[in-house]
C-alpha cells in the first residue's frame, strides 16, 4: 500500500508521511544489518590484501589489529553505527582518509550524472510520448513505439562505447572520459558530461517514452478530454491543458522506479567514462576490500533510493489534489 | 485557474528534479585542477594508488607514480637492469663487501625546503626496518647500522655480505625521507625528486608539478621538460585506449588489451614501444598437494602446454617466452624457454609412468585478462593428454590471496608476479608454491653472500634447478608496451625499477 492509497483511505497526510518515516528509518536499520553482514562474510583479508605477497602471518595479524578487525563483530558494527549517528563515517584503513568527505565528493559526481541522465530521458520521453499517443494510428506514432521498443533493447554501456567510438574516437568532438568539476571549467564540466548524460539517458528515455505513450492513451480516453476536445480545442492544446496533469501520475512513479535504475547503471557507466563517482569508488573499495567505505556507500546509495521512493509517495499528493482532499 | 496550477506542479516537479543537482553542485567542484598546455604531459595508467604511503600499503601503484618522480633513491636502476648513480654520485664498497660508503649530493633538497644529507639516510634506512609494513621491507633485514660520517657522507654496514641489497636499494625500501616530511605519507609526500604531488582526485587523477626545490642553479641535473604531469587512471582498458585516440592523454603508460596494439601501430600519430618487464605469468603447480608433488606429472604438463601457441592466442604474441622465474634484464639470464618443447605424446607417457591414465585438476586463477585467456588455452591443451581442468577464476587480490596465496588450496593458478628478483620466493618452503628444495634455498642463501662472479653462476643454477624440477610453468614474460604521441620522447621500451619514470621525458623540439 503506497502512502497515496493510504491517504485516499481516509488518514491525514502527516499521519501518512510519519508512518513512511517511521518505515523509512527502519528499512535503513535493517539495511544497514544487511550489508554489515554481507561484508564481514565476503571472501578475502582486507589486511592481507595491504600487505599483498610475502607478508608473513604476524604482520597480517598486527595489521588486523590495527584496522580493528580482530573485535568482535558486534563491536565492529555498534561502532560504525554509533560513528554513522554522528555524522562521522569513519577513517578508511586503506585510503587513511575520511570516509565522509570523499563521500560527499562521489556522490556529487553521480547525482550530476544521473540528474543529467534523468534530464536527457524526459526530454527524449515527454514529447515522444506525446507524439507516439496522439499519432497512435498513423505510421509516425507508431514508429516512435517501435523506436522506444528498440531503444529498451539497448544496454546502456553498449549505447556508451558507441557514442564514444563515434563523438570521441573518429570525430575528435567531445572527451572520452574524464570529469572536470564545474566549479573549475564550466564548459569542459559540460563537455565532459555530455556523453555520459545521454547514453544513461537514451535507454532510460525509450523506457519512459512507453510509460507516457500509455498514459496518455489512458487520459485521450477520459470523459474529461472529451469535452475538452468537444468545446473546439484542437489535440495537442486539449492535451496540454487538460491532459498532462493526469498523465503525470504514474509517469512519476515509473521515473522515481528509474531513478533507483539509474543509479545502479551510473555505475557501469563511470567506470566506462572513468568518472570518480560513488560507482566507480564502490568497486574500487570492493577490490581493495576497504569494507568500511564499502557498507557506507552501500548504505548511502540504499537510503537514496528509499528517499526516492518516499518523495514519489509524497509527490502523488502534490500532483493530484484529489488524493488530498477524500 | 488549472494552467497556473499546472505551471505550478512542473514547478514542483522540477524542483525535485534539481535538487540533487544542486546539492551536487556545492560539493564536485572541491579539487584543484591545472590547466592544460605544452608544458603539461598527461600520462594514462590502470591502477590507481589508493593512498600514497607506500611504507604501509603494498601494490605496484604507488610506487610506479612516485618513485624517481617524487622520491629519489641514493641509487637508480636504469632500463638495462644496471645500477646507477641517483642521490648518491657514487659508492664504495669495502673488500668484504660489508661496508657501503655512500657520497652524497649536496645540492639535493626536499620539497618542503630541508637540505637532504646523510642523517636522512641513516632516518630512511632505519624507518624501513622499525616503522614499515609491507613485506618488502625484509630487504633492510641485513644492514646492522647507519653511520653519518659527513653531511654527505654515509656509511651503511650490512650484517654479512649481501648481493641483493643494493639492487634492492633501488627499489622503494631505498626511498630517502626527511623526518619533517612523514607526518602525513598517506596524503602529502614529501622527497627530493622532480615532482611534487599537487592534487590528486579520487578515481581521476594525481596532479604532479615541477619541484621548485629541484635542480638549484648549480645542479648538473636538467629540469624536468615537462612542468606539469598528470597521471590520470582508467581503471577500463579500452578506455585507457580511447583517451589516448581521442586526445584526452599523451601516454599510454602499459597497454593491458594487447589486441589493440595494432590501431597505434597503424596510426602514424603515436608511436609503439615494446619492451621487458619483471612480470613473469606464472602457472603455479601445488608442489605440496598430490599429483602434483610428483615432479613426473609437473614435468607432463609442461610438455602439455605449448606456450608459443599460449602467447599467440592469449597475448597476440605479444611477450617473450622465458622458462624460468628470471626476466632478461636479471645478469643471470638465460634462455630456458626450449627445456620443454611441446610434446604431448612425452606428456602422455610420463603421466602413465606416475600412474594417471586421466586427471582432474583445479585451475584457481586471477580474475583478470591474461590469466583468463591463458586458462582457456591451458585447459585444451591438457585435455589432449587427460587431463581435465575445472578454471576457477578468483576475485583478484583479496579471494585469491586468501584461497591460493594464504590457505594454499588449489591444484594450479595463474597470476603474473612482478616483484624485481621474485625467484627467491622459491626459497621459502611456506610460500604458495610448496616448493620445498634444500638445494635451492642452500644455492640462494650462499649466492647471496657470495663474490659477485659467483652470486651470478649460483643465481643461474637457482633458474636451472627450478626448470629441471618444472617448480612451476612459466608461460611468459609480461610485455611493457608503451604507446605515445610523436612528439613525446624520452620514454624507457622496458620496465625494469617499480617506477615509471618521468625524468628523462621531454617534448619533441624543445631543448
Amino acid at each position: 500500500m503506497t502512502a497515496a492509497e493510504r491517504v485516499a483511505a481516509g488518514a491525514g497526510p502527516a499521519a501518512a508521511i510519519a508512518r513512511r518515516l517511521v518505515i523509512l528509518v527502519a528499512s535503513v536499520f535493517v539495511a544497514s544489518v544487511v550489508v554489515f553482514a554481507f561484508m564481514a562474510v565476503l571472501p578475502g583479508d582486507p589486511a592481507q590484501v595491504a600487505l599483498g605477497v610475502n607478508a608473513t602471518p604476524e604482520l597480517v595479524e598486527q595489521t588486523r589489529q590495527q584496522f580493528g578487525l580482530d573485535r568482535p563483530l558486534v563491536t565492529q558494527y555498534l561502532d560504525w553505527m554509533g560513528g554513522l549517528l554522528t555524522g562521522d563515517f569513519g577513517t578508511s584503513y586503506v585510503t587513511k582518509e575520511p570516509i565522509g568527505p570523499q563521500l560527499v565528493d562521489r556522490l556529487g559526481v553521480t547525482l550530476w550524472l544521473v540528474g543529467a541522465g534523468m534530464l536527457v530521458a524526459v526530454l527524449i520521453a515527454v514529447p515522444l510520448g506525446i507524439v507516439a499517443a496522439v499519432r497512435h494510428r498513423k505510421p509516425s506514432g507508431v514508429g516512435v513505439s517501435a523506436a522506444a521498443q528498440l531503444g529498451v533493447a539497448v544496454p546502456a554501456f553498449l549505447a556508451a562505447i558507441i557514442l564514444v567510438q563515434v563523438f570521441s574516437v573518429q570525430l575528435g568532438w567531445l572527451p572520452s572520459g574524464g570529469w572536470t568539476p564545474p566549479a573549475y571549467d564550466l564548459g569542459a564540466w559540460l563537455k565532459g558530461l555530455i556523453l555520459p548524460a545521454v547514453s544513461l539517458g537514451l535507454v532510460q528515455g525509450a523506457v519512459l517514452t512507453r510509460y507516457v505513450r500509455s498514459a496518455v492513451l489512458d487520459v485521450q480516453r477520459e470523459d474529461f478530454l472529451r469535452t475538452a476536445r468537444a468545446k473546439g480545442l484542437r489535440p495537442y492544446p486539449a492535451l496540454v491543458r487538460h491532459g498532462l496533469r493526469n498523465a503525470a501520475v504514474p509517469v512519476v512513479t515509473v521515473l522515481g522506479v528509474q531513478l533507483a535504475t539509474l543509479l545502479v547503471g551510473a555505475v557501469v557507466i563511470e567506470r566506462v567514462f572513468v568518472l570518480p563517482g560513488l560507482g566507480s569508488m564502490l568497486l574500487d573499495s570492493v577490490a581493495a576490500r576497504d569494507l568500511l567505505s564499502v557498507q557506507s556507500i552501500v548504505l548511502v546509495l540504499v537510503v537514496g533510493v528509499l528517499l526516492v521512493n518516499f518523495l514519489v509517495d509524497v509527490l502523488y499528493t502534490v500532483l493530484d489534489p484529489r488524493l488530498r482532499r477524500s | 485557474m488549472s494552467t497556473r496550477r499546472s505551471a505550478l506542479s512542473a514547478l514542483v516537479s522540477a524542483a525535485v528534479l534539481a535538487a540533487p543537482l544542486a546539492l551536487a553542485g556545492c560539493t564536485a567542484g572541491s579539487t584543484a585542477m591545472v590547466a592544460g598546455g605544452p608544458s603539461t604531459l598527461a600520462v594514462g595508467f590502470t591502477a590507481e594508488p589508493q593512498n600514497f604511503d607506500f611504507t604501509t600499503t603494498d601494490g605496484a601503484a604507488i610506487p610506479q607514480a612516485l618513485l624517481y618522480n617524487v622520491y629519489e633513491t641514493l641509487v637508480k636502476i636504469d632500463s638495462d637492469g644496471e645500477i646507477t648513480e641517483g642521490l648518491a654520485e657514487s659508492w664504495d664498497v669495502s673488500d668484504d663487501r660489508t661496508v657501503y660508503d655512500f657520497h652524497l649530493r649536496d645540492n639535493a633538497t626536499f620539497s618542503n625546503g630541508e637540505p637532504f644529507t646523510a642523517s636522512d639516510v641513516k632516518f630512511s634506512i632505519e624507518q624501513v626496518k622499525q616503522d614499515w609494513t609491507i613485506s618488502l621491507k625484509s630487504g633492510m633485514d641485513v644492514v646492522d647500522r647507519v653511520e653519518v660520517v659527513g653531511e654527505h657522507h654515509a656509511r651503511v654496514v650490512l650484517s654479512r655480505p649481501s648481493n641483493s641489497w643494493l639492487r634492492s636499494m633501488t627499489t622503494r625500501i631505498g626511498a630517502m625521507f626527511t623526518p619533517d616530511g612523514v607526518a602525513d605519507l598517506a596524503n602529502d609526500p614529501v622527497g627530493t625528486g622532480p615532482y611534487d604531488v599537487e592534487s590528486r582526485r579520487r578515481g581521476d587523477s594525481v596532479v604532479l608539478t615541477r619541484n621548485p626545490e629541484y635542480s638549484r642553479p648549480d645542479d648538473p641535473r636538467p629540469e624536468p621538460d615537462y612542468g606539469t604531469v598528470v597521471l590520470k587512471y582508467y581503471a577500463d582498458a579500452t578506455a585507457l585506449n580511447n583517451a589516448l585516440l581521442s586526445g584526452g592523454i599523451d601516454v599510454i603508460s602499459g597497454v593491458t588489451a594487447p589486441d589493440s596494439v595494432p590501431q597505434f601501430e597503424a596510426d602514424n600519430r603515436f608511436r609503439v614501444l615494446q619492451g621487458t618487464t619483471n612480470g613473469e605469468v606464472v602457472l603455479a603447480y601445488n608442489n605440496r598437494r598430490a599429483p602434483l608433488d610428483d615432479v613426473r606429472v609437473r614435468k607432463a604438463l609442461t610438455y602439455a602446454i605449448d606456450r608459443k601457441a599460449l602467447l599467440q592466442a592469449a597475448w597476440g604474441g605479444r611477450g617473450k617466452l622465458i622458462g624460468s622465474m628470471v626476466p632478461p634484464t636479471d645478469p643471470w639470464f638465460e634462455d630456458l624457454s626450449r627445456e620443454y618443447p611441446y610434446d604431448p605424446e612425452r606428456a602422455r607417457s610420463l603421466l602413465r609412468e606416475a600412474g594417471h591414465e586421466s586427471l582432474r585438476l583445479n585451475l584457481r586463477i586471477a580474475n583478470l585478462p591474461y590469466a583468463v585467456s591463458s586458462a582457456q588455452v591451458i585447459a585444451s591443451h591438457l585435455k589432449k593428454v587427460g587431463v581435465t581442468v575445472d578454471i576457477e577464476p578468483l576475485d583478484f587480490p583479496a579471494v585469491w590471496l586468501q584461497q591460493v596465496f594464504t590457505d594454499g588450496d588449489y591444484d594450479m593458478s595463474i597470476v603474473q608476479h612482478v616483484e624485481p628478483q621474485d625467484i627467491t620466493t622459491f626459497g621459502d618452503p611456506e610460500f604458495y608454491w610448496g616448493y620445498d628444495s634444500p638445494r635451492v634455498q642452500r644455492l640462494l642463501s650462499e649466492a647471496d653472500t657470495a663474490p659477485p662472479r659467483e652470486y651470478i653462476s649460483d643465481m643461474r643454477e637457482v633458474a636451472r634447478t627450478l626448470s629441471d624440477d618444472a617448480a612451476a610453468n612459466w608461460l611468459f614474460l609480461f610485455p611493457n608496451i608503451v604507446v605515445a604521441k610523436n612528439e613525446v620522447r624520452g620514454l624507457q621500451a622496458n620496465q625494469v625499477s617499480e617506477s615509471f619514470d618521468l625524468t628523462g621525458l621531454r617534448r619533441q623540439g624543445s631543448s
